[in-house]
């Protein structure tokens, strides 16, 4: 089976996917940080941001219309969670409606913080999504570990992006199991069968841990994880890594 | 000839007190290809997993003259390359590199001579170019050679290969058969695959309930009919 895979252009080959791991790591979180620290309100900051990214996506080659829809994903949980905001902040009334006994407003205070959290969160998925798209998930993985990521929580992201997939498959074929022999029945009844699958999915995957565990043991492995470093900064980091650094400073010195 | 693997009266109780082995006795010399054919259940995994000590039963596995125990387990391990049935579960590394420079990692060998190791096993399998491939995306043919691969590359003396050719087409078939036939090492191969064990192996082991029923040269073991379907390997 083909799924797709969150590194799907990482094959691709630009000034940006040729960066070492750990540059982009870095400059993707100083980006994020420095996008979320920016004041409510600062739009020329924002659009700088913007640009910022355009031409670094202009590099990477990657199809804007693939960032743009990847970057997407992420607003509905934006929204979910900060769509309320302008009920509940004070501020000069922009609407109100009134609903039986309940009178409720929306403030431009509220508006604009609501603007601003999803200026803010798209420009940050943007950002990661570049990373992502534009980085091997195995140099990403190894970059974090050099980084000083701790390295269960690097085994766990790896053994995850590895079985995922065949996981999915597994509850492929449970579903289709089930679809040919379902021949209707009671709400409660389906609600059963979901059980049943979901409780089947953790036995076959806790006895699949334990023949990789084999596997692994068979191979020598001792708990020790082991590595070669072969990851290399190269002259590009040097000044990819200067120049946004720059940028991102001027930002700061417009904004003051 | 001298022996490679000694066992001797090996007995098995799984965790929830199913008998896995029931007193098994078998030797095996250098060099020899040993088929280990019996029905579904009859403990040809269970007898495999204790070569190179996943499984212990009351430790009378002896490999090259090694009792199969904890301060022994790292020379066994080194020696006996063991190649589970699903290579979904032997390949768990993001790409076949990493996965193939597992063990040779593990043995603490240096960058340049893994790298030497992996190239080297690759080419073994026919699957020199694969580096950077990811293990999802294979076919299982591809699997099963890359799965060989990631123990080839620590040079093991013994090869024990459980169900090699299930599921796979005719044409990866044999040309598995190929590769497995071009590799001069001892190999211990679980199947129930009565072709594989006609153009692979000289000698066969028959199991059935834990226990060994026949052992003797393939020819024989093949003609016996009546023992083959007293057994479940013929109708």
């Amino acid at each position: 089976m083909k799924h797709s895979f969150i590194d799907e252009y990482s094959h691709l080959n630009s000034f940006i996917h040729k960066l070492d791991p750990r540059t982009k790591l870095v400059a993707i979180l100083a980006f994020i940080l420095a996008v979320v620290l920016t004041p409510v309100g600062n739009w020329h900051i924002f659009t700088a941001y913007l640009c910022v990214l355009i031409i670094m996506l202009a590099l990477s080659k990657l199809p804007a219309l693939y960032v743009l829809r990847r970057s997407l994903v992420i607003i509905p949980f934006v929204l979910l969670v900060a769509v309320f905001i302008p009920f509940f902040k004070q501020g000069q009334v922009a609407v109100s409606y009134d609903i039986w006994i309940w009178q409720i407003s929306i403030t431009y205070d509220g508006l604009l913080i609501l603007a601003n959290v999803l200026t803010k969160s798209w420009l940050c998925i943007v950002a990661l999504v570049l990373l992502s798209s534009t980085t091997k998930i195995n140099d990403l993985l190894k970059g974090l570990r050099q980084l000083g990521t701790p390295q269960v929580l690097i085994l766990i992201v790896s053994f995850m992006y590895r079985y995922i997939f065949v996981l999915a498959d597994e509850v492929m074929r449970l579903k289709q199991a089930r679809d040919s022999r379902n021949f209707g029945g009671s709400w409660l009844h389906h609600m059963k069968t979901v059980g049943h699958i979901l409780g089947t999915l953790f036995i076959r995957s806790y006895e699949r841990a334990e023949r990789i565990y084999a596997a692994m043991l068979a191979r020598g492995f001792d708990g020790q994880v082991r590595n070669l470093r072969n990851l290399k900064f190269g002259k590009a980091d040097l000044y990819f890594g200067t120049a946004f650094s720059l940028i991102l400073i001027s930002s700061y010195i417009v904004w003051l | 000839m001298n022996k490679v693997i000694e066992i001797k009266k090996l007995l098995f109780t799984y965790p929830d007190g199913h008998r896995g082995l029931a007193g098994v006795d078998v030797d095996v010399y250098s060099g020899e290809n040993i088929a280990v054919i019996g029905p579904n259940g009859a403990g040809k995994s269970t007898l495999l997993l204790h070569l190179n000590g996943i499984l212990r039963g009351n430790s009378s596995v002896k490999i090259c003259g090694l009792t199969v125990e904890d301060k022994n387990i790292k020379q066994i391990r080194k020696k006996v390359g063991l190649i589970f049935q699903d290579p979904e579960d032997q390949l768990f590394s993001l790409n076949v590199f990493d996965d193939v420079a597992f063990g040779p990692i593990n043995m603490g060998l240096a960058e340049d001579e893994v790298k030497q190791h992996v190239d080297r096993a690759l080419r073994w399998v026919n699957m020199a170019g694969y580096e950077q491939r990811s293990p999802h995306h294979l076919s299982i043919g591809e699997k099963k050679r890359i799965a060989i691969a990631t123990v080839l590359s620590v040079d093991p003396e013994i090869l024990v290969i459980d169900e090699p050719t299930s599921n796979l087409d005719p044409r990866s078939k044999w040309s598995l058969v190929e590769l497995l036939n071009h590799l001069k090492i001892t190999k211990i191969i679980a199947t129930h695959d009565l072709e594989l064990v006609k153009a692979l192996c000289q000698r066969t082991v028959v199991m059935d309930e834990g226990k060994i029923v026949a052992d003797a040269q393939t020819e024989k073991i093949l003609q016996d009919i009546p023992l083959l379907r007293a057994h479940g390997l013929a109708h």
